[in-house]
């Protein structure tokens, strides 16, 4: 069965990130096509939350950062003129530990779509539905739309920072090991979200989880020491990897 | 065996020593905490006149009527001016300021070395500065300006400290959502910071209810009802002090009265305070 190839929505490329004078990312090119789930696997420390938080310029926050090379939205350059709210609104992010705000779970959703600029209470209230809907967490919560996002449990929590992100209607979402922090049952909850979510958004996922990234991603990416070792299908990196580093990882021989 | 049963009785009554002294020390601090609150309330009881707390004030009856309405402006003027700059001053100091930026490391000397000078000191500043260069004279005004300042820097650490204390996660979670800078610190940051910025509101209270030196030079010691800002009068902590330097045996009397007074509003304030900290924190939660 072939299908026609899926319009390019993300380009890294030659990519070196620093913090001060520690290299974390070397000579990085990657490209995520529109629609498909992007997992990022590797051992811990080897770059796989700073490539991830460079796709929305959350590393601007930090200090010592800074990058050379290029990435690319959709062909334009989100370090050149886009603005950084904008790039954010269209690249949306789920951390590792669910960060509800201290808020009730209706003001976390309308959060985001209060921050650009929707103010009718009936335009929220919709979006805020809409979004738990998308996020399958609208019959669990929905009579407690008013009660502290902190009340309700972490996997639930989880789905609601996804049904936040999603509230701005985003086109991509990344997320930094989403579930590792979760219970099984919430995990599996949480892939069955991204599979269905896959036709509507573009996901990069970092993963700490083999299984996870077998299941759920088009595309994988080995990172070691800051290097993308391997990138391509997931089945063929999973089935036949290229290089002997990445066959002993995802066979559990090292990391 | 034998030297296992010594070594552990041994341990018993290093224990038991340790637990004595928690409780002597406990004890004492009780003792000593309810024994002046009682030898307040006691003799000001004695003396309570309610001439004396809602009375004109006259030589014959040394009221505080006027001190208790100064006292009150004095707390909301104070705080009105002190607050706010503390509060953007804290959110520069850990939010905008680079990490290595000099001007900060010099602010925070500053409010450091600040925060540990008498405040006599302050009163002295403040009647030179706010009463004799700038023409303010012995007024509410110089006294909330000299106070004001000497509060700026116990109110920005503890602000700074609240503000520190909100998890990154939070404002990740801002920022990742396209939020600006200034959205994420009033929006989330300060709001999540608002118990630890009440509690440094109420201490500053406490404060501004318990200084005299300062006051005695800015604010000034005239016993009446202060017509305008511009106007000296005397908060309750001064009246004390006076009464009791000039006013003999009776002055010691309405000291005495005052002091429990000043207790009752300490404690009304905590209460109120406690149930605004509850309402606001409850507010932002649910
Ligand atoms: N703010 C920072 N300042 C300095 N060094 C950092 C910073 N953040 C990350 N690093 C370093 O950059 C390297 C890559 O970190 P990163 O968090 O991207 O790893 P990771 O692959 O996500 O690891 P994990 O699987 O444990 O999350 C690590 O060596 C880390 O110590
Ligand atoms: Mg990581």
């Amino acid at each position: 069965m072939l299908k026609a190839p899926k319009p390019l929505k993300i380009r890294v490329e030659d990519m070196n990130l620093y913090y001060d004078s520690f290299q974390a990312l070397i000579n990085v090119n990657l490209d995520v096509l529109t629609n498909e789930i992007t997992a990022f696997i590797g051992p811990s420390g080897c770059g796989k939350s700073t490539l991830l938080k460079s796709l929305n310029r959350m590393n601007d926050l930090i200090e010592s950062c800074r990058i050379t090379g290029k990435i690319t939205y959709d062909g334009e350059d989100i370090y050149g003129k886009m603005n950084v709210s904008e790039l954010r609104k269209r690249v949306g992010m789920v951390f590792q530990k669910p960060n509800p705000f201290p808020m009730s779970v209706y003001d976390n959703i309308a959060y985001g779509p209060r921050t650009h600029g929707i103010k009718k209470k009936k335009v929220l209230d919709q979006i805020v539905e809409e979004s738990l809907q998308n996020a399958a967490i609208w019959d669990e919560l929905k009579d407690r739309l008013k009660k502290s996002a902190l009340a309700i449990s972490g996997g639930q929590q989880q789905r609601l920072c996804i049904a936040r992100a999603l509230a701005i209607k985003p086109e991509v979402i990344l997320l930094d090991e989403p579930t590792s922090a979760l219970d099984p049952i919430s995990t599996t909850k949480i892939e069955d979200l991204l599979a269905e979510l896959k036709d509507r958004y573009t996901i990069v996922i970092v993963t700490h989880n083999m299984g996870q990234a077998a299941r759920i991603s088009d595309k994988t990416a080995f990172f070691l020491h800051g290097e993308i070792v391997e990138f391509g299908r997931t089945m063929e990196i999973f089935s036949k990897p290229k290089d002997k580093k990445t066959e002993d990882y995802i066979t559990g021989r090292f990391g | 065996m034998i030297g296992q049963i010594k070594m552990f009785s041994m341990k018993n009554v290093a224990s038991v020593t340790l637990r004595s002294l928690v409780y002597v020390a406990m004890g004492l601090t009780a003792i000593s905490l309810l024994g002046i609150l009682s030898y307040i309330l006691f003799n000001g009881v004695k003396a309570f006149k309610w001439s004396l707390i809602f009375g004109k004030f006259s030589s014959a009856n040394p009221s505080m009527s006027f001190s208790i309405v100064t006292t009150c402006v004095m707390i909301l003027l104070t705080l009105l001016i002190a607050v706010p700059i503390s509060i953007f001053c804290a959110v520069y100091l850990t939010e905008y300021a680079k990490r290595k930026n000099i001007f900060v490391n010099w602010i925070r000397l500053a409010t450091e070395t600040l925060a540990g000078i008498p405040s006599i000191v302050f009163g002295l500043f403040g009647a030179i500065f706010f009463g004799t260069v700038m023409g303010f004279g012995y007024s509410i005004l110089t006294g909330c300006l000299t106070v004001a300042i000497m509060l700026l820097p116990v109110i920005i650490r503890q602000t700074e400290e609240a503000v520190k204390s909100v998890p990154d996660m939070y404002r990740e979670g801002s920022y990742g959502l396209g939020a600006s800078k200034l959205r994420t610190v009033f929006r989330i940051v300060l709001p999540s910071a608002m118990p630890g910025i009440l509690s440094a509101v109420i201490l500053s209270m406490g404060r501004i209810i318990g200084e005299t030196a300062a006051l005695i030079f800015t604010l000034g010691t005239v016993a009446q009802l202060p017509g305008g800002l511009l106007d000296s009068s005397r908060t309750l902590a001064v009246h004390m002090y006076i009464s009791t330097r000039d006013g003999g045996a009776a002055g010691r009397e309405v000291a005495f009265l005052t002091g429990a007074v000043l207790i009752v509003v300490i404690l009304c304030m905590n209460i109120g305070a406690s149930y605004i900290g509850g309402k606001v924190g409850k507010d932002f939660e649910n």
